[in-house]
Formats: structure tokens, C-alpha cells, sequence
């Protein structure tokens, strides 16, 4: 047992009787997606009327807390009030002023900017009322959107640090080795692997300089639970690396953030600074023996960085080119030195498995996968956000409740699970219990988590071929089945969604695919043929129909699809041949209009442009 | 044409320097010196890689064009990042982008107007996938584009830049 | 400790081997592989040595075997289904993306990627072809090398060769994924970059995509044309290295053979670099005295390597008055051949302008040296010509020759008698071991007791730096024997910052010097090939009777009647030369 210099309980009381005198407090959500609907200037509204109008009716004093993301992106800009227990979506800056007075000072709830429930159309006041939320649980998220990111006394008051404090006291990093072990945590990042045996391999190289590297390079398109937590509780994953850290016996750290994330890197770069001036990270943390510095190290674009060894060697200031393994980073990492690297969601849960237990986490999940895991619910569905569930909940339960259906009243063609190196499922997966197994066992994998919704509109092939275009575009280019083999699986694509496949073409991108599959130099590689793989099991009909009967059945492929005008429903509105780029569009006012078809590059351009559906495609 | 800024060395040693000329941190160098140029100038790739120990012209080269951040020719005023990933595609975002690289007739692998008032190129996710099809205009974010947004949006531009 | 495991089933013993290849090799099975160089780190991206694994736990693995550590109880396979479609389908892929102009390609068989086509029975290439439009243009705006990207398969045994050879990487890794290129900077030619032509990169080339401009067509020339007097010599380490082209064993000594060969080729004049070797060490000594006597200058550089010359004057032109003014060997052997034989062999024909000397080299980097200003007499290259090794078995092997057949032969007088010293010069500490024999006796007048210095051998990747003092009478003399740049930039950082304590400083860029040189035989496939080399040469300095330079019968003939003694006016004119500041005006030179 060791004794520390910072009682953690009374830092808490502190930090509680200092946020009681902060009054009314009103969050509003500063993460990327709000800011980017307007969320900054509505800040500054509501800082204009908490100077102007001085004390309210209602309560002594408001404070604006602008918060991480909440993940309910979709209907952003969001305004929470925890205490009228109300939350507003889709604020502008308008509205500013009649949340203050209609609410906050008369008491009367604004209807209008309530959340309507995609199903039954009722407006919802209640956080706890709204589906969306209510099938969560959030644990890895839990503070996202209710704390002020930028502020360590706002971690404080949930618990931050409070773990750490723990371990120190209890100065035994093997038990929370052991715990960790326990709780049955796996790597969030994708592949899976038990985080409690990553570090304890680690752990059999203590003595000599060792690294704890956080891999904060989301590069999966569709999934940014990573940025949420680093722009929404920074606090967390430093404790959580932290904990790391001293359980592997290493003093310096790296957080490896995508450039592509601004506003994380400046959260954290502020959330370390403070935490080394409170000595909640630094020399002697709390007063204890443990050191830990933590450098931020921003990427450059390569989403290959994501894969650890990469990652590393770009750390390093070289090309991110993955290594062979072995050597295992747990061995030879970071500059020759045993590292241990971990996605931001997995550190973010390590804090509340030391608070609450090994068997508190282990409680939620599956028999092989334990905890809870966040989705970033994105596409053709009616709430797209950010969310976290027990490992095991079912499609149907994120897609239909959660997500509240498929928007416009589309049917459900199929989800892509888990990015670039996952795979599509369908209906008949909808009731999978989701973990890192079954997934598998279906031809997809959990991945970080993207979750992306395709309706009927979808084609299957396109995104086979869109998969393959992001996968060719970031192959490292080191090994061949990688360079060569995706370039040669996006051109049978191409040429399928062209109208120019052939049969034989199936039968060398299955062949094609398992080469890759075994022989790619890393895990980027070797997933890489999995969009491909996956919907040639589950859409081969789809494939057939661009290859024999060179058509589109969703209507998307422009060279298999023709834009037409019903003249019946044409009203001569002139909107298709402004909006058309190539002047493809002939016709006068009031009268209908002509599409020359040896012009048109199908760009949809006047099909989305008509008011009046008179654009058929097909 | 866009105008190339020619190279002071002089402040290229003052980013080297405060990275205390750390091999290490290549990567984070050549980012300051892209914020200075707005691209990668083949001469401070040189001084660099002549500089920096345990580096070569050659091995700067190779990381600045590893990289997708990096630009090795000079980029526009407003830089139009559109965004692909995958929630943005399904949900549209090749007709924006094509719209965009339409009106400024773009081809040939050229993404920089003629005079030098905006690059267009796509990146992979930004994470907002909530807001899909999201573009980003030098730092400005904009939610769910439409091509009729994205006119609206250029012609502001392009009226501000004529006052 | 040893260990064993089971490869296709066959018990193997594993100890220190450091990937699961040597062993595989070791046991006498072969894998495949284009881009594992023993020298050089592991890179693991070709694919081709992919192997499947089955550990005792019962779990099965594809992994490269050259990245594999061995680890006791497992068992390998080399041949399975799984693991030979990876490698065929890689062979189909590069293919798919190569030059296939085989018959013209410089390495038409003796190209890997060509030998295992040929294994795999690749009949028929599914994938994208290479499109006129996306060729590059080839470099060959140097003497020396020339590179064709269009055979590249980016193994990247090049870039590794150039960074962790020479710590210079000309050679780098550009854009991404199957944009990927390997390209000096921007794709400029060499003789733009510094490159140093020490051909280390064509020697770990698994193809035709760097090699050496190919001379032969110039030398046919010069032999065919009855009014020249074609002169021809050799280099120390070509006569241990060349067998091997013709099926001979690695570390054969075929000296006697070439001889022949080189008469038989209808060369008129046949002599031998080894001769000049110790002319070197005559002069080397000598200047070394005189500069250690006065302090001067010090640590002495030697010059027999060009690639290390071009480096110092490229890099580092602040430390030129380091270099020893002497002439390489090669240089020597051709001033004075151009200077005397027109007034000694005037009888038999020989004039100021019909001679054309040939020098056989086991180096690229020599092609660029006899274009450098400094070695032109009169408005003429004092070197017409270099071939490689390589090239010469070409050329013996297109006369329709047989090196095996050959009788044993002696080179032609006055050029061609030569001792010990002058033979080690092919092996990285040679040149100071050579020279360190002569300085003693110099100093003492006496010859050392031990002539065979230990500590200034060794050619494998643990002997890259070698440090030896001397006691020369009670004054202590330091020599580094340095061979890779990388480590000779080592030295010259200590030299700058004034930690150096050495006296003399012998590099050679190649790793274990000549013996390994970027134009001998192709040999990146083993490590113990340049160790053979090298140990041909030390038999025979230990086998021939004279062993000093200073001994040289001949050498004390050429001072007595022509050039009177080391350093004097007229061994300034002609054995002696001067550097110039390269990086002036270069590409890095940005001020």
C-alpha cells in the first residue's frame, strides 16, 4: 500500500459543492457534428442572455457547459438541461431565446424543438423517454456529452482519476493485470485480442524503458466513437492509459490522433496540460512513484497508421509501413521497446473496471465477448449518432429501435459491419447476437464498430467497389497480395459495375480473395478482400445480374442506367437542365423536357433536382 | 497560376529547430512547413532531408508522399475537402463532389483552379458520419450538402472574393 | 542451445539461426524468396517464402519464413496447396505488372523473378497488364548504373541496401499503395542525387530493374580493330569471384586461367592490377610518414575506393585534404601503361594514341572513376574501358570460352608481378594491412615479424569497423579499417567533433570491401560467399613468397629506372590526384 498527496474523495467533494454553485447548468453539444450545424454561435447566444438578463425567474444563476459529442448527431444542435430533465434538438441560434424565456424562466416547455419519435411522430421531452437512448448503456460514453471536455474538475465530479488513485494506493500492478484479465475486456480496435493478456506480455519485459501507446487513428469510414471520446472525455483515456501504463511499468506514452481530428487533439492537448499541472499525470503522479508522460503525436492521413505496427513506425517519422510480426510490439514495439498499444474505446473502459470490478463488466455481454461496445449507427437510417450497447444485442434492436427504421420508409437491404475490413449482413443476420465470434462465423467482423445502413437504393456491387477503391487507395504498397492483389480485385469490380464483367471474373475474385486472405504481410491486407468475399456470399444474384444481364437492379450503376423524362409528369420547370451539369437537358418553359442521352454522364444531377418525380431512371 | 512562395530556410530551420531536429518528428515538421507554403516545396524537402541526421532528400520525399496531408503543389485559397467515407457515399456524396469538379472543370487529375482560388479533393471520413454527406471548406464544416447547397455555398464565395 | 523442429516432416536442429528460412535452407530444403537478403534486415513483403505452420498448440499459420523466428516442436511446410498458391498468384501479380521483354533484359538468366516463373510454370497472366502509358523513362544518364523502374517489383533490397550500407539512401520508397515507386528523389537520375555508383544496389536486385551499363559491345570493338593495342588488367578480387560464373567452387583462385582466357580473347598486353596495388602502397606509405611526421592532415584517408572518394566529395568536401592523394590501383596501372609503353614498346608498335586499356573490376563505381577530369592525360581517359566481373564472364562466355578449360598462365611483364600485399587489396583491410607492412619497414627498416594482422580482417556484416594499433618501435599507431558508408560516416562524425584518434582510416564502401563489390557475381542470397573471397585471397598472400610491397622486384625496377622514388616529381605526375568540392552546385547545395 501506498499513500498518495491527493485524497481523491475530498478532491470530489470539492469539485461537487463548486458545480452546485454553478446553478442552472445548460449543455450544450460542442462536438464536431454540432459545431459544424451551428452549436458554437449558439454557446455564444446563451452567454448573451446569462449576462444580460442577469438572475432568472427560475433558478439564481445559468451556466453553459459546452460538452463532447452526445452522439445523437443526426438531430444536432443539441441542448440538454439535465435539471428540467429536458433535451432540444435541432437548435439554431434562434431558438435561443425562447428556450430561456418560454423554459428556463416561465417553466414552460418549448414543444417545438422537442425530438419526434420516427415511429409514432410524438414529440418527447424526456432523455430517459427517447428510444435512442434508452436501449443504451453507456459506459465507455457515459460522460460524453454531459461534462464540460475541457475542464479536469468537471471529470473530477465522475469519477475521474478515481481508479487511477485506486491502483496507486494498492501499488500491485500485477492485480490489475489480473483484473483486467478478470473482466474479460477485449481490444475495441478490431481484432479482438484480450487486453489483459496484451498487457501482461507486456508486463514480462518490465525493467527497462517500455511505451503505452493509445491508437486514436479512427480510420475506418463510418466510425468516430474514437473521436467522441477524445473530444468529449479526454480525462478518461489519459486515467485509462495511465492505469496502463503502470500496470505494464511504462513511463511515456503516446496518443497516435488522426489529423483529421482537430478538435480532439486540442481537448487532449488542454486535458494533458492540466493534468500534469494537477499532478494527475507527470513526475510522481498523486505523490506516488509512478511517473507518466504522455506525447501526442498527430497523423498525417494514411489509414493504414491504424494497423499497430504502422502506427508505431509512423511514430517513429518513417512511411507507415507495417512490420512482420513476430516480433510482437509486446516485445519489440516502439523504438526496439516492449509497447502496448490499445484503441481509445478499450482504454476508456479501463477506468470503470478498476472503479466497479472485473465482475461488474464481465455481467454485461456474451459467454466470449464481456462489456458493452460502441456503434457508430450511420446511412440510410432515421437516427444516425453514436451508440453503446451490451456485446450480444441483436442488429435489429440498433437498426429498429435504436435507430428507428430506415429512413423515408425504405426497406432494409443490408448493414456493413465493422469498415473496410468487414462485411455486409442481411436480413436473415438481423437477430445475430453480436460479438467478435458470431460476427466471424457470418463473414463480417465487429471491427471499431461502423455500422453502415444500406436500403434498396443501394447497390452492392458499387460498394464492393467502393471498398475496394478506399483499401487500393490505402495499401501501404510493401507487400504484393496487397498492392497488386486489391488493385486487380478493384478493376474486376470496375469492370463489373461497367457492364463489362464476365463470369470468369467471379471465379478470380474469389480466388484472387483467398490469396490475399493468407498471404498479405498484415491484418489490413488479409481483411482487405472481406467486402468482396461477404456480399459475393449473400448478393451473388446481385453480381450475376451486372455481369449477364447488364443491369443494375438497385439503379445505381450509371453505365448500366438511363435517366428519362415521362413527359406526362413533366411540367417544364427548368430545374433538371439548370441543375445538369453537362447541358445534357434541352426543353422551353412549360413544356417538357429531353434528356440527350449522348451527353448525359448519369450523374443524377436532375433526378434529385425534379420537384415533380417526372425523372425516371433504370 | 498559383503563385509559388519562394522558400526562406531560414524559417524551415526555425521548425526544424523547434523539434529539435528529431528524425522522429518528420512528420510533425513537414506539417508546419506545409502551413507555411500550403504545400511541400521540393527545395525544403531537400534542405530537410541534407539537414536532419539520419535523413535524405529521398527518405522526406518518401514520407511527405506516403501521407495523404501532404501536397506537393501548391493548393488553392479554399481548399474543398469533400468527404467519401462510407455513411457520406451511400448517402450521396459523388454527385456533390462531381458537381463541384464539374463547375470548375476539373479534369486530368487536376484539383486546383486555374487561378488559384480552390482545390478540390476528397478525403476518407471525417467523423461525422451523422451529418453525411459532410464537406469541409478550409475549416468550415457543412452538414448534409446537396448540390444545390454546395452552388449556394460556392457562389457566396466567389461573390466575397469579387467585393 | 540447440533445438529442433520438423520441416515437411524431417527433423531439423536449429540454434542461433535467425529466421525459420536458414533453418529451412540449413536443412536442405529451398524457399523462395525475392526480397530476403541475409545482410540486410528482413523486410517480409514479397510473400514468396510464406510457409505453413503448424505449432504444438495445434494452430495453423501462414507467415513469411524469413520473418519467422524458429521455435522448437513446430512443424513447417514449404510446399503445401495453401502456401503455393500465395506464391503463385504473387509471381502472376508482379508479372501482370512488369516489363516482360525477357530476351533483352541484362539479367535474362540469372533474374529471380524469371527462375521462379519458370518453377511455378506460370503459363498465363489473368491480371490487369501494364499499359504502354504507364512505363517510365529508364536512367542512363550515368557511366555506371542504370535503372529501370519498369522491372521494379519493389522487393526493396535496393532501399535497404542504401540506407543501411551506406546510410545514404539515394534510393527511397515513394507514394503509396500501387502508386508505389522506388526512386531516387522526385524520380531525378542518379548522377543528379549523389549517388555514389557503389552498385549495392544492383547487387541485391532480385531483377533487371537497377544494373550496370553494360561495356562489352566497346571492348569486342577495340579488340576486333587490328590498330589498337588493347591492354587489359585485373582487379585482386575478380580472380576469387569469377569461377563461380562458370561453375566453379565459391573461393576458387583462378588467376593463371584468366590469364589465358584474357590472351586467348586476342587482348595484346595482359596485366595485373595487384602490381599497382603495391605501387599504391609504395606512395600510400610514404605519404602517410610524411604526414604523420609533420601532423598533417591526419587521419589519412585511403583512395583505392571511388564510391568512398565521390562520398567525401559530395558530403563531407570539408575533409578532402584527408584523402590520400594517390590514384586508385586501376587509375595507376593505366597512366602509367599510356605513359611508358609508347617509349618502351614503341618497337612493337605501341603509340601515344592506339592504345586502349581494360580494366576488369569487380565494381560499378569504377566505371564513373576513370570519367572523373582529374585522370585524363592530354585531352584522353587514361582508362578506356572498365567491364565488371560479370561483364568479362559474359565476354569470355560470347568468344565461345570456357574459363574451366583454360591452362594456367603468368601475367606480362613489367606489370605484372606482384606480392601478398597487393592481392589483399580485394578484402576490406587489406589496403591498410598491405600498407601498415611497408610503413613499418619504412620507418624500421626492417620487415614486421608477423605479417598477417589479425585484427584488420574479417568481410561479414559483424566486421564492418576494425580497429588496430601498432606498436611501430615504441610509436603507437591507430588504423580503422571501415567498410559500408554508414559506418564510415561514423568515423568522419568522430573526426569532426574531434573524438577521432586514428591515424589512418581505410574504407571501402562495399560491406567486406572488393570481394563483395556491386559488379561481381551475384551473391546476395548468401553471406558466407564474400567470406570465401576473401579467405582465396589471404591463401594466397599467404602462399606467395613475397609478401611486402617494397619487395616487389618489379616495383623496385620501376623506381629505380623511371620514377626514382615514392613521392617523387614524377610519381606526382603520375600516380597522384586531386579532389574536388562535389557538393558545391548539387542539388542539396540550396544557398
Amino acid at each position: 500500500m501506498a499513500t498518495l498527496n491527493i485524497d481523491i474523495e475530498k478532491e470530489q467533494q470539492r469539485v461537487q459543492s463548486e458545480l452546485e454553485k454553478q446553478g442552472l447548468r445548460v449543455l450544450v453539444c460542442a462536438g464536431t457534428g454540432c459545431v459544424a450545424n451551428g452549436a458554437l454561435e449558439v454557446i455564444k447566444k446563451f452567454e448573451e442572455f446569462g449576462v444580460k438578463t442577469g438572475v432568472m425567474s427560475a433558478q439564481d444563476k445559468i451556466t453553459i457547459i459546452p460538452t463532447g459529442c452526445h452522439g445523437f448527431c443526426e438531430q444536432g444542435v443539441l441542448v440538454g438541461i439535465p435539471k428540467l430533465k429536458t433535451t432540444y434538438v435541432k437548435v439554431k441560434v434562434e431558438d435561443v431565446e425562447e428556450i430561456v424565456e418560454s423554459h428556463i424562466k416561465g417553466g414552460k416547455v418549448v414543444e417545438r424543438l422537442l425530438y419526434v419519435d420516427p415511429k409514432t411522430k410524438e414529440r418527447i421531452q424526456y432523455d430517459e423517454d427517447i428510444n435512442f437512448y434508452k436501449k443504451q448503456t453507456r459506459t465507455a460514453l457515459a460522460n460524453c456529452g454531459n461534462i464540460d471536455a475541457e475542464s479536469l474538475d468537471e471529470a473530477l465530479a465522475v469519477h475521474g482519476y478515481e481508479a487511477l488513485a485506486k491502483v496507486l494506493i494498492q501499488n500491485d500492478p500485477n492485480a490489475v493485470i489480473d483484473t483486467i484479465l478478470k473482466s474479460g475486456l477485449k481490444g475495441r480496435g478490431g481484432a479482438g485480442f484480450p487486453t489483459g493478456l496484451k498487457w501482461k506480455f507486456a508486463a514480462a519485459n518490465r525493467g527497462g524503458k517500455s511505451y503505452m501507446i493509445c491508437n486514436g487513428d479512427e480510420g475506418d469510414p463510418g466510425a468516430f466513437m474514437d473521436r467522441s471520446v477524445m473530444e468529449g472525455d479526454p480525462h478518461k483515456l489519459l486515467e485509462g492509459m495511465a492505469i496502463a501504463a503502470f500496470a505494464i511499468g511504462a513511463d511515456e506514452g503516446y496518443i497516435y490522433v488522426r489529423a483529421e481530428y482537430p478538435l480532439a487533439i486540442k481537448r487532449l492537448r488542454k486535458a494533458i496540460k492540466e493534468a500534469e499541472e494537477r499532478n494527475y499525470l507527470g513526475k510522481n503522479i498523486m505523490g506516488s512513484d509512478f511517473s507518466f508522460e504522455i506525447h501526442i503525436k498527430e497523423g498525417a492521413g494514411a489509414f493504414v497508421c491504424g494497423e499497430e505496427t504502422a502506427l508505431m513506425a509512423s511514430i517513429e517519422g518513417e512511411r507507415g509501413m507495417p512490420r512482420p510480426k513476430p516480433p510482437f510490439p509486446a516485445n519489440k514495439g516502439l523504438f526496439g521497446r516492449p509497447t502496448v498499444i490499445n484503441n481509445v474505446e478499450t482504454l476508456a473502459n479501463v477506468p470503470v473496471i478498476i472503479r466497479k470490478g472485473a465482475d461488474w463488466f464481465s455481467s454485461m455481454g456474451t459467454e466470449n465477448a464481456k462489456g458493452t461496445k460502441t456503434f457508430a449507427l450511420t446511412g440510410e437510417v432515421n437516427n444516425t449518432g453514436l451508440i453503446e450497447v451490451p456485446m450480444g444485442t441483436t442488429l435489429r434492436e440498433i437498426i429498429f429501435d435504436i435507430g428507428g427504421g430506415i429512413r423515408n420508409g425504405k426497406k432494409f437491404k443490408a448493414v456493413q459491419i465493422g469498415g473496410p475490413s468487414g462485411g455486409c449482413l442481411t436480413e436473415e443476420h438481423l437477430d445475430v447476437p453480436m460479438d467478435y465470434d458470431n460476427l466471424a462465423k457470418v463473414g463480417a467482423m465487429v471491427g471499431s464498430g461502423g455500422l453502415v445502413v444500406m436500403n434498396e437504393d443501394t447497390c452492392i456491387v458499387e460498394v464492393a467497389r467502393f471498398f475496394m477503391n478506399f483499401t487500393q487507395n490505402e495499401s501501404c504498397g510493401k507487400c504484393v497480395p496487397c498492392r497488386e492483389g486489391t488493385k486487380n480485385l478493384l478493376h474486376i469490380l470496375q469492370k463489373i459495375v461497367k457492364g463489362r464483367g464476365t463470369e470468369e471474373d467471379i471465379e478470380t475474385l474469389e480466388e484472387l480473395s483467398a490469396a490475399i486472405k493468407d498471404g498479405a504481410l498484415c491484418a489490413l491486407g488479409k481483411t482487405a478482400p472481406n467486402p468482396v468475399l461477404s456480399t459475393l456470399k449473400y448478393f451473388k444474384d446481385e453480381y450475376m445480374a451486372h455481369i449477364r444481364d447488364k443491369k443494375c437492379p438497385a439503379g445505381v450503376c450509371s453505365a448500366l442506367k438511363q435517366y428519362t423524362i415521362d413527359e406526362t409528369l413533366c411540367k417544364g420547370c427548368t430545374k433538371c437542365a439548370r441543375n445538369c451539369p453537362v447541358g445534357a437537358i434541352e426543353g422551353t418553359v412549360k413544356n417538357p423536357h429531353k434528356i440527350d442521352q449522348s451527353k448525359c454522364i448519369k450523374c443524377g444531377a436532375c433526378y434529385d433536382a425534379c420537384p415533380f418525380k417526372a425523372i425516371k431512371k433504370g | 497560376m498559383v503563385e509559388e512562395k519562394s522558400i526562406n530556410l531560414t524559417k524551415v530551420d526555425e521548425i526544424i529547430n523547434s523539434y529539435e531536429g528529431k528524425k522522429t518528428n518528420l512528420i510533425a515538421i513537414l506539417q508546419k512547413v506545409q502551413e507555411l507554403y500550403s504545400y511541400l516545396p521540393m527545395e525544403a524537402m531537400t534542405y530537410i532531408g541534407t539537414k536532419m541526421e539520419g535523413l535524405s532528400p529521398a527518405t522526406v520525399y518518401g514520407v511527405a508522399t506516403f501521407y495523404a496531408q501532404f501536397s506537393l503543389e501548391p493548393k488553392g485559397k479554399y481548399v474543398i475537402k469533400m468527404c467519401d467515407g462510407t455513411a457520406c457515399h451511400v448517402r450521396g456524396s459523388m454527385p456533390v463532389y462531381n458537381s463541384v469538379i464539374s463547375r470548375f472543370n476539373l479534369k486530368n487529375g487536376k484539383y486546383t483552379t486555374e487561378d488559384g482560388m480552390f482545390s478540390v479533393e476528397t478525403v476518407s471520413c471525417l467523423g461525422a458520419c451523422g451529418l453525411a454527406p459532410v464537406v469541409v471548406i478550409n475549416e468550415q464544416v457543412y452538414p448534409k450538402m446537396t448540390t444545390d447547397a454546395m452552388k449556394v455555398i460556392l457562389d457566396d464565395i466567389i461573390k466575397q472574393e469579387r467585393e | 542451445m540447440t533445438n529442433t523442429l520438423f520441416i515437411n516432416g524431417k527433423e531439423v536442429e536449429f540454434t542461433n539461426e535467425p529466421n525459420l528460412l536458414e533453418v529451412i535452407r540449413k536443412a536442405g530444403f529451398q524457399v523462395p524468396t525475392l526480397c530476403y537478403r541475409p545482410d540486410l534486415t528482413q523486410f517480409g513483403a514479397c510473400r514468396m517464402c510464406v510457409v505453413e505452420i503448424k505449432y504444438p498448440n495445434g494452430r495453423v499459420m501462414i507467415n513469411s519464413s524469413c520473418t519467422t523466428p524458429p521455435e522448437a516442436g513446430t512443424q513447417v511446410f514449404t510446399n503445401t496447396d495453401r502456401v503455393r498458391k500465395i506464391r503463385k498468384t504473387v509471381l502472376e501479380l508482379l508479372l501482370a505488372n512488369h516489363d516482360r521483354e525477357c530476351t533483352t533484359c541484362e539479367r535474362s538468366g540469372s533474374c529471380e523473378l524469371q527462375k521462379y516463373s519458370k518453377e511455378y510454370d506460370i503459363k498465363d497472366i489473368k491480371y490487369v497488364k501494364k499499359r504502354p502509358e504507364e512505363y517510365l523513362p529508364i536512367d542512363r544518364g550515368n557511366p555506371a548504373l542504370v535503372r529501370d523502374p519498369n522491372k521494379c517489383i519493389l522487393c526493396g533490397a535496393c532501399v535497404r541496401a542504401c540506407s543501411e550500407f551506406q546510410g545514404h539512401s539515394v534510393l527511397g520508397f515513394a507514394n503509396r499503395g500501387s502508386k508505389t515507386r522506388v526512386q531516387p528523389l522526385n524520380g531525378m537520375a542518379l548522377d543528379k542525387v549523389d549517388c555514389v555508383f557503389c552498385g549495392q544496389c544492383k547487387a541485391v536486385c532480385p531483377t533487371g530493374a537497377i544494373t550496370i551499363n553494360n561495356e562489352i559491345d566497346g571492348v569486342w570493338k577495340a579488340l576486333n580493330n587490328p590498330e589498337k593495342k588493347v591492354v587489359v588488367q585485373v582487379a585482386p578480387a575478380v580472380r576469387v569471384a569469377i569461377g563461380e560464373m562458370f561453375g566453379m567452387p565459391v573461393g576458387t583462385n583462378v588467376i593463371g586461367k584468366l590469364y589465358s582466357a584474357m590472351r586467348k580473347l586476342g587482348f595484346d598486353q595482359v596485366f595485373d592490377t595487384n602490381f599497382t596495388a603495391d605501387l599504391t602502397i609504395m606512395e600510400e606509405a610514404n605519404e602517410f610518414i610524411e604526414r604523420f611526421k609533420k601532423g598533417e592532415n591526419l587521419p589519412l584517408f585511403t583512395s583505392c575506393c571511388q564510391a568512398w572518394v565521390r562520398y567525401v566529395e559530395t558530403q563531407h568536401p570539408e575533409l578532402i585534404n584527408h584523402l590520400s592523394s594517390c590514384k586508385s590501383p586501376q587509375s595507376m596501372m593505366s597512366s602509367i601503361i599510356k605513359d611508358m609503353l609508347p617509349k618502351t614498346k614503341a618497337a612493337e608498335g605501341y603509340t601515344k594514341d592506339n592504345i586502349v586499356v581494360v580494366s576488369v573490376m569487380p565494381c560499378s563505381a569504377k566505371k564513373a572513376e576513370i570519367k572523373r577530369p582529374q585522370l585524363m592525360t592530354n585531352g584522353q581517359y587514361d582508362t578506356d574501358f572498365i567491364l565488371t566481373t560479370q561483364e568479362f564472364a559474359h565476354l569470355i562466355k560470347s568468344a565461345g570460352l570456357d574459363l574451366k578449360d583454360m591452362e594456367e598462365a603468368e601475367a606480362d611483364s613489367p606489370f605484372g608481378e606482384y606480392t601478398g600485399a597487393g592481392t589483399i587489396f580485394g578484402a576490406s583491410g587489406g589496403v591498410a594491412e598491405a600498407a601498415v607492412r611497408t610503413a613499418y619497414n619504412m620507418l624500421t627498416g626492417e620487415n614486421l615479424t608477423n605479417l598477417d594482422i589479425e585484427t584488420m580482417r574479417g568481410v561479414d556484416k559483424n566486421s564492418k569497423v576494425k580497429d588496430t594499433v601498432l606498436d611501430i618501435k615504441g610509436t603507437k599507431v591507430k588504423v580503422r579499417v571501415v567498410s559500408t558508408l554508414k559506418e564510415a560516416e561514423n568515423s568522419l562524425q568522430e573526426i569532426l567533433n574531434g573524438t577521432a584518434d586514428f591515424h589512418i582510416l581505410e574504407v571501402m564502401a562495399c560491406l567486406g570491401g572488393c570481394v563483395n563489390g556491386g559488379g561481381q557475381p551475384i551473391s546476395c542470397n548468401d553471406a558466407t560467399i564474400k567470406v570465401k573471397r576473401a579467405q582465396a585471397l589471404y591463401t594466397e598472400d599467404k602462399e606467395l613468397t613475397l609478401r611486402n610491397s617494397h619487395d616487389n622486384p618489379d616495383i623496385k625496377k620501376l623506381y629505380n629506372e623511371y620514377l626514382e622514388k615514392p613521392g617523387s616529381h614524377k610519381a606526382h605526375e603520375l600516380l597522384h590526384t586531386s579532389y574536388s568540392d562535389l557538393f558545391k552546385g548539387s542539388y542539396k547545395d540550396l544557398k
